[in-house]
């Protein structure tokens, strides 16, 4: 902030009188949530780039430190709203790596499915707010359509619909009955049915194209430098998935591809997005059908965290996430690190988009699929 | 030269093919319900805020709750205040206060899974809007002696 200031006085200036200093945020419809980014113009272009964060910050990783390891559970569906499942078992998980808990195969299975579920709805929310964001607003009232199916579905078996808490360590709380199954599978059904459509109503359109198509092109020695992950790593034609490269719960049974992009540009990321919509229905599908019998939790006697360190990364929605925990043999998280993907997308905004026209920085922001409480936690 | 006239063709061309798909929906029945007169049938596992359940066949012909507070003890949010006191006459604890301050609690649901005797569970009232925090102070064994659960 400092260096703008200083900057600011130099744009008094009477011969730069084109120069001027934009807010875009905390309340900009595109920066869904609240996220500051001030922006240092020249005319329409965006010559300086400097996000503010922090104004959802809800200190999660200090509530970690202050009460038990089981107290954490609900903030680890408040992290990332859009996608808050891939949270639960990223520190459900951790907890086992850490106490050595065997966990049931049916409910790695559950929680395989519930994780998959999740990622299209998060999709399916970030396709349809970056599509709004760039002037269309059809598409997302047919994309929260079918995620209204999903959150339905997840609802009946979590009890809620946004800010999930569903996993528990050496299991899940709730088992899946046959009326999920079923209606999963018509779930599955209905959007395969509807890819189709999609590509009508927005890959095909020309407007989407041209604004999407060459616009905010992250290259992968970029997006490695900047530790970008996910989608916007994927599009640029890198497939790293912790999925496929760091398998962990039952991944490695199911069949699926990690579809990449090939210029790194928007189109490729909102691209990769949408072929990941069909492998996540894959796994689930997969995942349904091998569904084996048993109990959903195993017997946890009480959990001392062991003095030394740990860590766990999954594949969330929008990249990878990593939880590190150090324990001091108490049951109190002696300190909680937290790795979100969103944070290290974001880091590369200003590099991307400098110079760039102000409506492309929306097209390439939008692209990164930020969400804001994630980066701020 | 033709390149622009053929970007032209094809461009227009996915804005009819994009607006076939709106116009087709135009058709299709209405999905939207008109929620204050109309209600959609909620999933019974949804999770309200919770309540002790009515258990005439208990001890104390009305709830099952053995006032142990391992749901007090194992909430995350410290929203549950639990007191029981001994009795003449009567074996274990006689539950006294049991209270939820609703504002506080993040639905987590380790109270029920933590309770030993299954005496309390997820209500499934959703309309809770009020004018004031105090409002979400519940007493729940006054609910539960009121019969206001379910």
């Amino acid at each position: 902030m400092g260096t703008l200031t200083t900057r600011f006085s130099t744009i008094q200036d009477p011969d730069e009188k084109h120069k001027f200093l934009l807010n875009m945020g905390p309340q900009h419809p595109c920066t869904h949530g609240v996220l500051r980014i001030v922006l240092e113009m020249d005319g329409e272009y965006a010559m300086g780039i400097d996000p503010i964060l922090g104004y959802g910050h809800r200190m999660h990783e200090k509530m970690a430190e202050c009460r038990q390891w089981s107290g954490f559970y609900p903030n680890t569906g408040r992290i990332d709203y859009g996608g808050a499942i891939p949270y639960n078992h990223g520190y459900c998980a951790l907890i086992e790596r850490m106490a050595g808990i065997e966990v049931p195969e049916r409910a790695e299975y559950i929680r395989v499915i519930t994780v998959e579920l999740n990622r299209i709805a998060s999709h399916f929310l970030g396709v349809g707010a970056y599509v709004i964001d760039l002037g269309a607003f059809t598409p997302i009232l047919y994309m929260f359509d079918d995620r209204e199916d999903i959150l339905d579905a997840l609802e009946d078996i979590t009890g809620s619909r946004l800010t999930y808490c569903h996993h528990r360590v050496g299991g899940v709380s709730k088992d899946i009955d046959d009326l999920f199954i079923k209606r999963t599978r018509a779930i599955i059904k209905n959007i395969r049915s509807r890819f189709d459509m999609y590509d009508r109503l927005v890959t095909g359109n020309i407007i989407f194209q041209k604004r999407t198509k060459d616009v905010g092109i992250i290259p992968v020695e970029m997006a490695r430098r900047y530790g970008a992950t996910g989608p916007v790593l994927r599009g640029s034609g890198l497939g790293f998935d912790i999925r496929k490269n760091e398998p962990y719960s039952v991944y490695p049974e199911f069949d699926f591809d990690i579809p990449t992009g090939e210029n790194g540009d928007a189109f490729d990321r909102y691209m990769v997005r949408m072929l990941e919509l069909e492998q996540s229905l894959r796994i689930i599908e997969q995942a349904l059908d091998k569904l084996p019998d048993g109990p959903v939790m195993a017997k946890v006697k009480r959990v001392k965290l062991q003095p030394g360190d740990c860590s766990f990364s999954v594949e969330a929605a929008r990249g990878m996430l990593t939880y590190y925990l150090v324990g001091d043999g108490s049951n109190v998280p002696y300190k909680l690190k937290i790795r979100v993907p969103s944070y290290s997308n974001l880091s590369l905004l200003e590099e991307l988009c400098k110079g760039s026209l102000i409506a492309d920085l929306v097209s390439a922001m939008g692209s990164l699929d930020l969400i804001i409480p994630e980066i701020d936690r | 030269m033709s390149h622009y006239f053929s970007e032209i063709f094809t461009g227009g061309k996915s804005l009819l093919v994009g607006l076939g798909v709106t116009f087709k929906a135009l058709t299709s029945p209405v999905v939207t319900v008109q929620y204050p007169r109309e209600k959609i049938d909620i999933s019974p596992n949804m999770r309200g805020h919770i309540d002790l359940i009515k258990d005439s066949e208990s001890k104390n012909g009305l709830h099952r709750c053995i006032s142990c507070g391992l749901c007090a003890r194992n909430c995350p949010c410290s929203c549950i205040v639990v007191k029981g006191e001994k009795q003449e006459g009567v074996k274990g604890k006689v539950l006294k206060i049991f209270t939820l301050e609703f504002s506080k609690c993040s639905l987590c649901g380790l109270c029920v899974e933590s309770c030993p005797t299954s005496a309390i569970d997820f209500s499934d009232e959703y309309e809770l809007a009020a004018f004031s925090r105090e409002a979400f102070n519940f007493d729940l064994l006054k609910r539960v002696q009121q019969g206001d659960t379910k």
